[in-house]
């Protein structure tokens, strides 16, 4: 098991999302944060003063998947969520010990 | 010449109800962008107001309502308020002056719809000052100061021709120069606070009140008609929006309210000249065809972003028109179609046809030239990150 932590643009939620139901994976937690990458956030020239943004509204989904199903997740958020310039956002890959329901507290592996 | 103390009273009540209305568009606007651009909404109504306040001082109440020239505008003899007096007829010339300064204001207001999410502060307000001046002034003295329409017996009680078509249309042609946000059609853009929109909405159908009653310009019988035919209007436009959207889905409660504003806008022509049954059909029809309009402009996905030209630009041209059908002439004098007079409903669509094209024309052109030399648009990066913080350097949720 392997948990995915895909970060990228707010106006992609609907597009990654819908991407990622066609191929069949449907369970997945979104939330609304805010972050900076390597480039320190946005600058923005204003007549010559400069102005810097460098915390910028971004999407975070956290899902949980098979092992064989990484390179088509990873695939798929980016198809998805490219939009080529600075700023596309970042994907993690953690591994996961154990899953269990809350409802049975029933161990599931995948 | 004598003043009437009720009449003043009433008149600066009615006045601090319209520029409440300038707000009340910001909020109803601002709740409908999304969130990184609410302060710039809000801020936008606030800079009409502001605008449009000193403009009018200066010379826009001279150019709409000095003494006429060619039936086109007025003189400049009143710039300054050179002569605008303590005295008058019923009220003080001087309160005429500012009940109309709040209409001009709230017109400007409401055309930031189309400009939504992307004008650059600056070029807003050269914009602006250049509108007001050489759309609403013009329009507003063809109409109410003594220009050409008032001349040949065109009738626009409240502002359906001078703040409605004008500010509806003139904010269709200014979609079209500045053009679609980034990302308009490509992914959703759904409203961030609906309850903002909601609360504007609210301030904007309590401050029409101060709007169409005080058009009256005395606390009279007319004044109270209009006032019933302005709830009456906004009433069935609500419900009828309500019903049409009911169709194709759920009925949301920006639907609710933007049939609301449909009716409102289309009772202020008539205001003065119907009665309660005529507004519910206007109201009713309004709340229809705004509707109908809405979805014709997202069909052709034109980014005439808020809705000022499907609900005040449509619901404008049909109230002016509906003027002339359902006029009845124990309120104000005329006789509409449904009295067996057609004469007035011609008019009427003259009228109508006249205000489209000139607000549509002038206000193409001054948003082009503003565009030529200074840039209508904030660039990309601005907004990407929303004009609340390229603009104005705040953001309203940190």
């Amino acid at each position: 098991m392997k948990k995915i932590e895909a970060i990228f643009r707010p106006e992609k939620r609907d597009k990654v999302k819908t991407a990622l139901a066609e191929n069949g994976f449907f369970a997945m937690t979104v939330s609304d944060v805010r972050g900076r990458g390597a480039q320190k956030g946005i600058q923005l020239q204003y007549r010559g003063k400069r102005m810097k943004v460098d915390l910028i509204p971004k999407i975070k989904i956290e899902m949980v998947i098979r092992d064989d199903d990484v390179p088509k997740v990873i695939g798929t958020i980016r198809a998805a969520a490219r939009t080529g310039k600075y700023g596309d956002g970042r994907k993690f890959v953690l591994p996961v010990d154990q899953s269990a329901m809350v409802r049975t507290d029933e161990f599931v592996s995948d | 010449m004598v003043l009437d103390s009720g009449d003043t009273a009433f008149i600066i009540i009615c006045t601090a109800l319209v520029l409440l209305m300038a707000p009340g568009v910001g909020l109803f606007y601002g709740g409908l962008v999304r969130r990184k651009n609410l302060i710039s909404m809000f801020a936008l109504s606030f800079a009409a107001l502001a605008i449009v306040s000193v403009q009018w001082i200066l010379f826009g109440y001279s150019l709409a309502f000095g003494p006429d020239i060619g039936g086109l505008i007025g003189s400049l003899e009143y710039a300054g308020l050179q002569g605008v007096g303590l005295s008058g007829d019923g009220i003080p010339d001087l309160l005429f002056m500012v009940f109309q300064m709040m209409f001009a204001a709230v017109t400007l207001a409401i055309i930031t719809s189309a400009v939504a999410e992307r004008i650059k502060l600056s070029s807003f307000i050269v914009f602006g000052l250049l509108w007001t001046t050489l759309v609403y002034d013009p329009l507003a003295h063809w109409v109410w100061g003594g220009g050409w329409m008032a001349g040949s017996g065109i009738l626009d009680f409240a502002g359906g021709i001078v703040v409605h078509i004008s500010a509806g249309w003139g904010a269709l042609a200014l979609a079209l120069v500045i053009g679609k946000r980034a990302g308009f059609g490509q992914y959703s853009m759904e409203p961030h606070n609906i309850p903002l929109t909601l609360l504007g909405g609210a301030l904007l159908w309590f401050g029409w009140f101060g709007f169409n009653a005080g058009s009256a310009l005395a606390a009279n019988g007319l004044a109270v008609n209009a006032l019933i035919v302005t709830n009456t209007a906004a009433a069935a436009g609500t419900l009828a929006w309500m019903a049409a959207s009911w169709i194709n889905g759920k009925p949301s409660s920006i639907g609710m309210i933007s049939g609301s504003i449909a009716g409102l806008g289309a009772v202020t022509p008539a205001a003065g000249f119907i009665d309660p049954i005529g507004a519910l059909i206007i109201g009713a029809v309004s709340g229809i065809i705004c509707y109908y309009a809405l979805l014709w402009r997202l069909n052709r996905s034109l980014d005439e972003s808020l809705d000022a030209w499907a609900i005040h630009g449509v619901g404008g041209v049909w109230g002016t028109v509906a003027l002339g059908i359902f006029a009845l002439s124990g309120i104000g004098g005329i006789t509409g179609l449904i009295g067996g007079s057609s004469a007035q409903l011609a008019l009427q669509a003259v009228g109508a046809v006249a205000a489209v094209a000139y607000a549509f024309a002038v206000t193409f052109m001054i948003a082009k030239a503003v565009d030529l030399t200074m840039g209508l648009r904030v660039t990309e990066d601005e907004e990407y990150v929303g004009l609340d913080i390229s603009q104005h350097g705040e953001s309203i949720y940190v």
